[in-house]
């Protein structure tokens, strides 16, 4: 990719180029969908406890809004089943399929998934500052571009949503507990509902 | 409890509404004993800022007594303390360097959407301030639940009155910024457009970091006499032109540093759409940049200005040339309120500032809407309104 475009360093999630989707494929193992999500976080926490806490997957739920649940199945497969528009859920297995501790994790939706998605998130050190947490997230929307426009009138479009989770894993990771603005628990289980 | 919600333009009542309960670790839920009606909260009360909700409870400059306390608060029911109007972690790497104002995790993860999309990157939470700055209910109420209480609010030894202190949770500390990012020398002239609170604080603020000489600028006589009071010198506009005079009380050099105080005080988010609608009424457009354009004009050559007042849009005729080639340094912000408290806190004590000379009004909670009313119809004597729950 360098040798391709030897004067622009800025990575695929903010490429305006047609070959974009094509890079990213190129990036995966198995890549599976054709809409691109790229966001990068930095966390103020060492490499590992990300890592360590991002890697058991049934821990995800707790910062990703949308994700009703998942279980673990072994190692490398979980089923993840994800809230859409209109109290519609989607079920997927995940395979990892690749994965090097403490810098990445990459991971492709199995046959039969409602939602072919794959993905790839990276744990890069940065001194001082903590980790850069970098996802990229390969998707085909349900319905197409009708589905795509529903969902982000739902707020449960896979790029709103990535941005949103990532702050939440940086909130839960930095101060313990995610922010609210809710006055008591019952206003803060309506805003979750 | 009793609560001040905003309902809509020159709407607000004091409802009925659910008690706020602990709802993460960090929180603790205090029962307000004085709150204070800010400059900012007009532009709420006057409808120009948007992501307001019917509903929403006002209020950022409050204090009172620890009722709750979550598992991971620091606190102990029973003190009393002041709390900042800036939600901050205190465990990001913004908070690491005292740039409380700019946490990353203070503001709820959806509501940074929209800080995003118009600033960037988004800022802290607020209390009471619409849902761009996150939505959380203000503290004039008879109870606030309070987020990261480990961080944010600073104890009150006992026996100290509020009055005292009260104004620790914003307009003192975002006046001693102003002050602070002038970067005063000694025996520096510095000038100060708007003798509200933060301008009023502001004037006291550089005499203690050293001015010679501080000259305030207002239209307003009752708080060109509280200027007059700290020491300072003044000019009022509708008197005498203020670039004129700048530059003959300087002897044709101009004031060593200006601080801009004018406007929305310390804080409020306009976005670009309803910036025009705020330019058409003469009220805030116009003078808001007329004083950053006088201000950059009266500066002497490679001088500093400092900004604590408001610009959340975009604005028209800002004297870029002036600014480039006069070598001016620009330092502004939302205030970093944990940073300056303990400090501000001490000087208090010691009796190096006073605060309580600002109140002009006393008032019950269940009166907050005549508290808004009067404060919008009569700038010159209604200086600063304190709210009591139980006053009566």
């Amino acid at each position: 990719m360098a040798d391709q475009y030897p004067t622009d360093d800025a990575p695929i999630s903010a490429s305006k180029r047609s070959d974009a989707v094509e890079t990213a494929h190129g990036q995966m193992t198995d890549a599976k969908g054709n809409s691109i999500v790229g966001r990068s976080v930095t966390i103020n926490k060492p490499v590992g406890e990300l890592f360590a806490f991002f890697r058991d997957f049934a821990n995800l739920p707790s910062f990703m809004e949308n994700v009703e649940r998942i279980d673990v199945l072994d190692a490398k497969r979980s089923h993840w089943v994800v809230k859409g528009p209109a109290r519609t859920t989607y079920e997927w297995d995940a395979l990892v399929t690749d994965e090097v501790q403490d810098q990445y994790i990459v991971w492709s939706s199995q046959p039969g998934a409602d939602v072919d998605n794959s993905g790839r998130v990276e744990f890069r050190d940065a001194g001082a500052r903590g980790t850069v947490v970098t996802a990229t997230i390969l998707y085909d929307p349900p319905g197409g571009v009708v589905g795509k426009l529903i969902a982000k009138m739902f707020q449960r479009e896979p790029a709103i949503q990535a941005r949103r989770d990532l702050r939440r894993f940086k909130q839960l990771m930095e101060t313990g507990e995610i922010a609210t603005a809710a006055m008591n628990p019952k206003q803060h289980e309506e805003e979750f509902a | 409890m009793r609560a001040l919600a905003w309902h809509g333009k020159h709407d607000v009542r004091v409802d009925t509404v659910d008690d706020p309960e602990i709802v993460n670790s960090r929180d603790c839920i205090i029962k307000v004993t004085a709150t204070a009606i800010c400059g900012s909260d007009l532009h709420l009360y006057d409808g120009y800022i948007p992501t307001m909700q019917s509903g929403d409870i006002l209020g950022h400059e409050f204090m009172g007594e620890v009722v709750e306390v979550g598992a991971k608060s620091t606190l102990k029911k029973g003190q009393k303390v002041v709390v900042p109007f800036t939600i901050a972690c205190g465990s990001c790497y913004h908070c690491g360097k005292h740039q409380y104002s700019a946490c990353d995790n203070g503001n709820p993860a959806d509501n940074q959407d929209i800080g995003q999309e118009l600033y960037g990157q988004p800022m802290s939470g607020l209390f009471g301030y619409s849902h761009l700055t996150g939505g959380y209910a203000g503290g004039q109420a008879e109870y606030v639940r309070v987020p990261f209480s480990d961080v944010g609010p600073i104890v009150i030894p006992d026996g100290v009155e509020d009055e005292k202190v009260l104004f620790l949770s914003d307009i003192l500390p975002t006046g001693w910024q102003a002050a602070e990012y002038a970067q005063i020398e000694p025996g520096d002239t510095v000038a100060v457009w708007g003798c509200g609170p933060v301008g009023l604080f502001a004037v006291q603020s550089a005499f203690l970091m050293g001015a010679e000489r501080v000259i305030a600028i207002d239209h307003f006589p009752r708080r060109l006499e509280l200027a007059r009071k700290f020491g300072a010198e003044t000019i009022n506009f509708e008197q005498s032109a203020v670039y004129e005079a700048l530059m003959e009380m300087t002897g044709g050099i101009g004031p060593d540093a200006v601080i801009d105080a004018v406007g929305l005080e310390a804080h409020g988010f306009f976005v670009d759409n309803v910036i025009d609608q705020i330019k058409a009424s003469t009220f805030l457009g116009t003078d808001r940049t007329h004083s950053i354009r006088q201000a950059i004009l009266a500066c002497r050559k490679g001088g500093r200005v400092s900004m604590p007042a408001v610009y959340g849009g975009f604005v028209d005729k800002f004297p870029l040339g002036a600014f480039m080639e006069k070598g001016l340094t620009l330092k502004t912000g939302q205030t970093h309120v944990q940073h300056y408290m303990p400090a501000l806190l001490n000087a208090i004590m010691e009796g190096k500032i006073d605060t309580t000379f600002l109140i002009s009004h006393r008032m019950d909670l269940e009166d907050a809407p005549k508290g808004y009313k009067m404060f919008k119809d009569n700038q010159n004597e209604v200086t600063k309104v304190v709210l009591k729950p139980g006053f009566n």
